[in-house]
């Protein structure tokens, strides 16, 4: 590092929203040219925090100060901390996925002049942020045809196109697998050698270990502490997030396994347009009661669309197989029929898939077992209220009431609520796709105990995760998948990242 | 105390269109030198709006799995042409020709529902095709002219009023007792809500409000009866009207299929992913939009004692401002039966008070225009500050 100086200060940062303190006396220091991780449970006020610094919320709507580069900083829109070279990469990407990448990359900062756009230009730029960000994508490719990994690169060559001092990324690796994860924060080092600063929000715990330089931890509003970069331990970040020692990430649990009750044979599916393409190849499995069991592999392995497809044939065509629960062949042709067999399915993106944000907790619990707390389909309102209390209680889901809007919760607390919904079923399997996706520490670690309760239960449970320490943590058994086919079956014992990772990236021919 | 402020809220939101339409009410009372209220302008008002409400009511569905159509006017045209051949050149039973004509409703209902809930065609396209396609066959069965008249038997379903069994002269005895017995029933039904939902600890308003809440109830219920039965009593079209919101509003509220109407408009993938049967789901409510529409163009055609090729124009631009200035979302998944119905009179309300003041048909749509937009800007503005 050149020189060590500061280039970002936010001094004594106090904002409220009626009846809650998001941040109560936030102090942060970022120091020119390094890469700073901002660490905290969902909820503790990072995104907020961040709003304040990039003029989301307005000069006047908090109190205490910014100075960046020595400057007092009084932002009444974003567009003003733009101008200064601060920009901020949401988690949900804002790319428009019918335009091109150049047009993506100067979308409201066109090359034109007079109105009219100058597209050699446009092109020839893009070209060279492209090279910058080691996109090797034309720039007149549409952004829908790209990957999620490749669009987190397309908006940071936005970024550079701004003249970025700062970059802010909000969770940049969340929905990207290990490969383009990894392109990412070397990128991020390597434009750290070029001199730019980055605040780097992030969960993942590993990564932040990786690439930062210094970590500030936030909880319940407040900064607790700095740590620099020759003090950075997962143990000693997670300690100061939950302001208490997490000394084993993953409940302790009694396996009790009995007998095979599910099993799945010959399961084959093909693509839902492009029909030739064959996606989950001639799949074998089976759980047994009381099992927890993993399907570890890379994004686009075919996880998420085996799950779907046995449950209700909610992906894919010609879907082929069978299914068989106590000895006995299921029909899975629907949906309800899945429901009515014992089967949930716990969606990987529970905002799209899982949730439906506008309404409140009792109706979102409710949804998938209408007939249990209905009669000659009318539906007992009273019933359905104490069942949502009952569940809130149970599964600890911290709002005032199951009337909340289910749009208002965390991220920590929906999942809860997904997860209530489907035990509400009272399934024998459930399939749990990424359960733990963007969520914190603490939620983590509660979902992980209901899961060890529900196989103590005598349920089968089947985890798809793309976090190796998951999987190999909670799971008693792992398949592990690859190009659609189930290219490993590794017991608990066996279990090591690095036998997966042989796994997942062996195509079986 | 955050939570107490937000309960305010939410119920200030639920009432404000019925205080619009109140103000609205008033302020036409006043315009009109208290024509408005008159009992027999109270009288044509319902019978004037009843089909707009039916339509609203079946619209308020399909705006709720978020979508629309753009073909009722013309289905509800083409059924009354139908129901014209049926009794008036084949001189069939009423009773029978309006099954059949309900029938046909449903059958248009299940031919759009096919294209949008099973094909994917957006409704917007498969009802504007609807639009012009019924439309284009009424004038075909009608060959472009009117016929009429209907039996009187018929006639009376737009035009008639209960009978008055007890024999009252000056007023109408039986719908001053069914004035008293449906506000007992609404009141009943509060306080029974209210004790269930103090049973469970939730949130309730002051007891004071409460009372006064009951009281309204039972003035607004007894004294709206009471003005009509100085007149002819009540006309059959409310109890029809009254039926079907009921029904609609208890199959919403209460129901499996009202819960899933709901789910497949507030997410259809999730709500697919719970179990819902989504496409049965739109393909039904399309079905229903369709007899809806069937039973509003047979009121319309009873009450003008004619089939003609324009009825229905623009009916279906009514029915979904309606349902929108009763608070239901463009983009699915909110909405109510009483919302719609209340922003249907509030149209109608306006609509009659602009004629009795003589305001022409121009300007009366171009102030119908700008009351749908602020309606709307008021609900969405209104979210964004919560």
């Amino acid at each position: 590092m050149k020189s060590e100086s500061t280039i970002l200060e936010m001094k004594s940062i106090t904002k409220e929203f009626p009846g809650v303190k998001a941040l109560d006396n936030v102090n942060l220091k970022v120091v020119e040219a390094e890469i700073h991780a901002i660490c905290g449970e969902n909820g503790a006020g990072k995104s907020t925090l961040m709003k304040v610094l990039s003029g989301v919320y307005p000069y006047g709507t908090y109190e205490g100060e910014i100075l960046f580069k020595d400057q007092l900083c009084e932002f009444k829109d974003i567009k003003q901390s733009e101008d200064l070279g601060i920009v901020i990469i949401h988690q949900e990407l804002a790319l428009i996925p019918e335009l091109s990448i150049a047009e993506n990359i100067f979308l409201g900062n066109e090359q034109a002049r007079k109105g009219v756009i100058n597209w050699n230009e446009t092109i020839s730029k893009a070209r060279e942020l492209l090279n910058k960000v080691g996109l090797q994508e034309s720039p007149n490719t549409l952004i829908k045809d790209i990957g999620v990994g490749k669009q987190q690169l397309v908006e940071i060559a936005k970024a550079l196109s701004k003249n970025v001092k700062l970059l802010i990324l909000d969770e940049p690796t969340a929905a990207l697998n290990e490969n383009d994860s990894e392109n990412l924060l070397n990128l991020l080092m390597e434009l750290r050698t070029q001199g730019m600063t980055s605040i780097i929000i992030s969960h993942k715990l590993n990564e932040i270990k990786k690439v930062a330089n210094s970590v500030t931890i936030i909880r319940d509003g407040q900064s607790i502490e700095t740590i620099a970069t020759a003090d950075i331990t997962e143990d000693r970040i997670i300690n100061g997030m939950v302001g208490r020692s997490l000394t084993n990430r993953y409940p302790e649990r009694q396996p009790n396994i009995g007998e095979t009750f599910f099993e799945v044979k010959h399961w084959n599916t093909y693509h839902p347009i492009q029909s030739e393409r064959q996606i989950v190849k001639d799949v074998n499995l089976h759980i047994k009661k009381g099992e927890i069991v993993g399907i570890a592999g890379l994004m686009g392995s075919g996880r998420t669309e085996l799950a779907m497809s046995i449950f209700g044939k909610s992906y894919g065509k010609k879907t082929s197989g069978e299914v068989y629960k106590d000895g006995k062949q299921l029909d899975l042709s629907t949906v309800s029929k899945a429901i009515k067999e014992g089967i949930a399915y716990v969606s990987e993106d529970r905002k799209e898939y899982g949730l439906i944000l506008m309404n409140d907790i009792k109706e979102n619990i409710s949804l998938a077992s209408l007939n249990k707390i209905a009669s000659k389909n009318v539906i007992n309102d009273s019933k359905e209220y104490v069942v949502a209390e009952e569940y809130r209680t149970k599964m600890n889901i911290k709002t005032p009431s199951v009337n909340q809007t289910v749009g208002n919760l965390s991220g920590g607390n929906q999942q809860k609520v997904v997860l209530s919904k489907w035990m509400f079923s009272e399934p024998d399997l459930l399939i749990l796709d990424e359960p733990t996706r963007g969520i914190d520490v603490g939620a983590k670690y509660e979902i992980y105990t209901i899961m060890n309760e529900l196989a103590s239960q005598g349920k089968g449970i089947l985890v798809i995760s793309s976090e190796l320490p998951e999987i190999i943590g909670m799971c008693d058994r792992i398949y592990v998948m690859s190009e659609g086919q189930i290219t490993g079956e590794v017991e608990k014992a066996d279990a090591t990242q690095e036998v997966l990772m042989k796994y997942m990236t062996n195509s079986r021919g | 105390m955050n939570s107490m402020t937000s309960f305010i809220k939410k119920n200030l939101k639920q009432s404000s269109m019925v205080i619009a339409l109140v103000l609205i009410t008033l302020l036409f009372q006043v315009l009109t030198d208290g024509t408005l209220l008159k009992p027999l302008n109270i009288t044509n008002l319902i019978l004037q709006n009843s089909y707009i409400l039916i339509l609203a009511v079946g619209m308020v569905l399909v705006i709720i799995t978020g979508h629309i159509d753009l073909s009722v006017g013309s289905v509800a045209a083409f059924v009354g042409a139908i129901s014209a051949i049926l009794m008036i050149n084949m001189e069939m039973n009423p009773v029978l020709a309006t099954i059949i004509c309900l029938a046909v409703g449903a059958l248009i209902g299940a031919w759009q529902g096919f294209w949008i809930a099973y094909v994917g065609i957006p409704a917007f396209i498969v009802t504007l095709a609807g639009m012009l396609l019924f439309r284009g066959l009424t004038l075909v069965v009608l060959q472009g002219q009117s016929i009429a008249p209907y039996p009187e038997s018929f006639q009376k379903i737009s035009n008639g009023f209960l009978p008055d069994v007890f024999g009252g002269t000056d007023i109408h005895i039986l719908s001053i007792i069914i004035g008293v017995a449906v506000s007992l029933i609404l009141i009943g039904l509060e306080i029974k809500g209210r004790n269930n939902q103090l049973r469970y600890n939730f949130e309730v308003g002051s007891k004071g409000l409460f009372y006064a809440k009951l009281v309204a109830i039972f003035a607004v219920v007894n004294t709206f009866t009471y003005v009509l039965a100085t007149y002819k009593g009540l006309p059959n079209i409310l109890v029809i009207l009254f039926a079907i919101i009921v029904a609609y509003t208890f199959v919403m509220k209460k129901t499996i299929i009202g819960r899933h109407v709901y789910a497949v408009g507030g997410n259809l993938k999730a709500a697919s992913l719970s179990g819902v049967q989504t496409k049965k789901v739109t393909f039904g409510v399309f079905v229903n939009m369709g007899v809806l529409a069937a039973l509003s163009g047979l009121i319309f055609a009873a009450r003008l004692n004619a089939a003609t090729p324009r009825a229905g124009n623009l009916f279906e631009l009514d029915a979904i401002a309606a349902v929108f200035i009763g608070g239901a979302s463009a983009y699915g998944g909110v909405g109510t039966v009483v919302g719609a119905v209340i922003g249907g009179l509030v149209m109608g309300v306006m609509n009659n008070g602009m004629s009795i003041l003589g305001l022409g048909i121009d300007w009366q749509q171009a102030i119908k225009g700008l009351v749908l937009l602020v309606a709307v800007a008021f609900d969405i503005i209104n979210k964004k500050k919560s």
